[in-house]
Formats: structure tokens, sequence, C-alpha cells
């Protein structure tokens, strides 16, 4: 999942500085699980926004705002509304918020930092598990990964910085290279830790990344 | 060839030291103090923006003392560059006649006075190591054939007191296969540590240089013991620092960091030692006499 949090509202209230007439945006996935951009959150700060003076002409909650072509369908609900709304403040992910300013005309303001890809430990309680870096590195250590887990990225294993099974960067973090070496051990796939691991191929993970499923289709048929 | 290299395939004792460029560009004190280890080790290690706090570059500060006569063991530390750079730090060092480098993944950025820097990690100490043995076989790390080819004797650190040691042993034997011919250790105080470490890996062929940091105070000790992964003090030598008068107790950790080489020279622990006076260089042949070095 997408984890993000919400920005500050004095950030929010500078970038609409110069805006009175304001549609507020959510999404129906990450950001509603995530607290940011749901139902209430929404609702939360149109009141807010009214509060301060502004007007809010419309509210909606896009499922998800990520998918273009949804997002585009939903917001012709606004049709009227959008030719006179000054901005768009939108409480979706930094995808999702980005979505939405291609299919509409008025500014888009992001009311939400994207954090990273986690996982939902419980509720309200998110922890970053992969990078997208390209190349899955799960298979050889004990689905725990090195690229996220250990704050250097390393491939070859623990560096000497940690402390009680603690990473340097932070006593909160468990050293994944740990953590790994423990399950790999219990696993007796020690082996997998032993083995020289060449330099990562970060050309893998350059951005913007882009996959079309039509056309790998249509070079597997073609092959 | 390399002195360090020579020294310790020779069997002889080995001795390094270590030195942290200056934070700014006033080299006077640091060539003060190169000048006072001049002749006693045979090699001096220079730091690569240690604990990720921002100095003069390892390179140009090992060149200056590759000038003044010594032996530099240039560090180059993974945080700060990518495959890119680390190459081209090596193919330059060895154009400056640096024969000695030492790969480190390096402290994360977070622990040091940039916090907000972007940490690199391209590769860490393992694939540094197998960067320098890559260009030393004449080819860049895409099989690139160089103009001219560098030559390192090549070195990495090892923590011998790290829990799992397991964990770290194998890791230690990696930078061998990557190319590593001699590990300095963390600094250690007693010789039960070494003891086990050097049991732990009698079965890997490298040379072993014991890591000796001098204590200044009973403070000092108590600091490193919560804060420094990896070293252990005992309470006996606090104890002694603590019933040192306080303008003796430099001088009482000189003495004491000499007792322990010699200890671990008699009893063959190490093939030689890594002296990291942390800014207090010029004390190095100071231990090295109380060692009988």
């Amino acid at each position: 999942m997408i984890i993000s949090q919400n920005k500050p509202f004095e950030e929010v209230l500078a970038f609409l500085e110069n805006s009175e007439k304001i549609i507020i945006v959510g999404c129906s996935e990450c950001a509603t699980v995530c607290k940011v951009g749901g139902e209430t959150e929404v609702q939360e700060m149109k009141e807010m926004l009214e509060e301060e003076g502004k007007k809010v002409l419309g509210t909606t909650i896009l499922s998800p705002a990520c998918n273009l072509l949804n997002s585009r369908k939903d917001m012709k609900q606004f049709k009227e509304e959008l030719k006179e709304t000054d901005a768009i403040l939108s409480l979706a992910c930094g995808d999702g918020t980005q979505t939405v300013a291609k299919v509409a005309k008025p500014e888009v303001y992001p009311g939400s930092d994207t954090m990273f890809i986690g996982e939902i430990e419980r509720i309200g309680q998110f922890e970053e598990a992969c990078k997208a870096c390209g190349e899955c590195e799960l298979g050889w250590t004990a689905a725990i990964c090195p690229i996220t887990k250990c704050a250097k990225g390393l491939v070859n294993g623990p560096c000497g910085g940690a402390k009680d099974k603690k990473c340097e960067v932070s006593n909160d973090n468990d050293c994944a290279w740990l953590l790994i070496y423990d399950k790999l051990k219990d696993l007796g796939k020690l082996e997998n830790m032993m083995s020289m691991r060449e330099p990562k191929n970060f050309e893998k993970g350059n951005a913007p990344r882009r996959i079309n499923l039509r056309n790998q289709e249509k070079e597997t048929a073609n092959a | 060839m390399s002195l360090l290299k020579d020294v310790l395939e020779r069997g002889e004792f080995g001795v390094t030291a270590e030195m942290a460029p200056p934070k700014g560009t006033d080299l006077s004190h640091l060539l003060e103090c190169a000048r006072a280890i001049k002749g006693r080790v045979h090699g001096v290690n220079v730091t690569d923006f240690q604990s990720a706090v921002l100095r003069v570059t390892s390179l140009v500060t090992c060149k200056l003392l590759k000038d003044e006569g010594l032996e530099p063991i240039l560090q180059v530390t993974g945080r700060d560059r990518n495959r890119i750079a680390i190459q081209g730090e090596l193919l330059g060092a060895s154009v400056f006649g640096i024969e000695n480098a030492l790969g480190l993944t390096g402290d994360h950025t977070v622990v040091g006075d940039h916090p907000q820097a972007k940490p690199v990690f391209d590769l860490d100490s393992v694939g540094i190591l197998q960067a320098a043995t890559t260009l030393m076989s004449g080819k860049d790390m895409v099989g690139i054939e160089l103009q001219g080819t560098p030559t390192f004797y090549l070195g990495a650190c090892v923590t011998p007191r790290f829990d799992p040691m397991e964990a770290q042993i194998l890791k230690m034997e990696k930078k061998i296969k990557a190319g590593a011919k001699f590990f300095q250790t963390q600094a250690i105080y007693d010789l039960d540590t070494m003891r086990e470490f050097i049991e732990k890996t009698k079965h890997l062929d490298t040379k072993i240089l014991a890591g000796i940091i001098p204590l200044k105070s009973a403070g000092m000790a108590k600091f490193m013991n919560n804060n420094v992964p990896g070293v252990f003090v005992p309470d006996e030598l606090i104890e002694r620092m603590k019933n040192t008068p306080k303008e003796e107790r430099v001088e009482e950790g000189i003495k004491m960091a000499g007792e322990l080489i010699r200890q671990l020279r008699e009893e063959g622990l190490c093939d030689g030692v890594h002296i990291m006076a942390i800014g207090a260089e010029e004390n190095v042949p100071r231990i090295l006499d109380a060692a009988g070095l």
C-alpha cells in the first residue's frame, strides 16, 4: 500500500492563499486506510477551509484516484463547478494527485505527503517494506528486503554499525541483515548469505518507469 | 611495492596509524603529526569523511602525506560515491602512487554533520573491494579495458566483538574473496576478545592488525562501551583511569595502549596493530615507545 500523511494545515493554506473557491478530492483506497484522504478527512478539510473563509464548491472520493480513466469520469460530476473553481485540493497520494491534475484544468495542490510503500501492521500503524527497486531480492534473503529494511541497502551482509542488533540509523530499527541472518539460519540456508553478490543493477530502477502489458503481449505473440 | 604489504608478508609486526583530514583548509597540524610519525609506522590510514562528517578528502590528504614520505592507505567508503566515482577515485589514487586502499561501507549520513544529505551506498564494502580487484585486472566493472592498470594492497575492517560473531566472520570471508589481504579491527582493550577472534578466524588466510584507541578518561571508556558498536572496555581499565590524577590520564592511556600492544605481540594474537589516536596523532610515537616498537 502507498502510505501517506497529511501536510501541516498551514502549508495547505499557503498553497491556497490566492484561491477562493475550492474542490476537495480524496481517494477510496490507500489514502482512506491511512486516514489522510477518506470521507472523514475530506469532510474535516472542508470545514477547516470554510473556517478560513474559503468556499468549497464540492468534494468527492475518487475510487481510486490513481486510475486515469476512472478519475476522468468521476471528475465530470463537477462539470459546472470546475469552470469557476480556483483550485483543487487533493488528499490522495502523490500519484493520485498527479492523475487528478491530468484530468482537471484548475491548479491541483497536494494536501498530503506520500511517504512509502508499506505494510499495514495494524490499524494506523505502517512500516516501509518495499523500495520498488525493479529487481526483487527477496528470493535469497528469506523474504526480508535488504534494499528497504537495511538503511544502507547493503547486499552482502551487515555493516559494523549494528549495536544490540539495532541499526546505527535508529534504535527503533532492527538490523535487517541480522534478521536475514537469523531467518536464513533457521531455514538452514545460511549459504545464501555466504554467496558473493555482485553490485546491484540499479538501472532497472531509473525513473520514470513504464509497463505496457498490451505491448508485452504483442511482443510475446510475435516472438 | 607497498611497504605495508612487504612488511606484513615478510611476517614482521606491522604498524599503521589513522589520521583524519582537517575540517577546513589548514593542514599544518596534520603535517606536524605526520612528521612525528614518519619512520615509525608502515602505513597511515586516511579516513574518508569519518563518521559521515565533512572534511578534506582522503585522496588529497593521502597525496600530501605521500609527498611527506609516508605510506598512505586510502580509505574509500560507499556512502558518498557511486561505482563510477569509486573507480575514478581508485584510479586517481594510483596515478598519485598510492598503493594501499581500504574498502568500507561507511557510516550512514544521518550520524554525521550533514544528516540532510542523500546517502549513496551504490557499493558496499565487498563491492568496493570487488571494484578495486577488477581494476587491478586491467578492466573496469563493465569490462572495458583500462589504459594503465592500478595495483593496490587491499584492506578492510572487522569488528572482533560483533553480535552475532558468525555474521561478521561470514562477511569477513566475503571481503577476503573480494580481494582484502589485511584487516584492521575495531578498537580492542582486552586480550580475551582477540584470543577468541583469532580462534574463530584461524581458517582464514589474511593479516590482522588489532585496533588500538588509547583511552583519555574513564568517561571516554564508558561512552565507547555504550555507544560504539563492538567495543568493550573492561571495568578494570576504567577503574585504573578513574584512579589516575586528571592531568596524568592521557599519559596513563598511552601506557595502557603500549602494554596491550606488547601483550598482543608476545602472545602472537595479531600480525600488527592499527593505532587510532583520534585527533591526538602526535601521541602515536609515545604509544610505540611504550610498546617497545
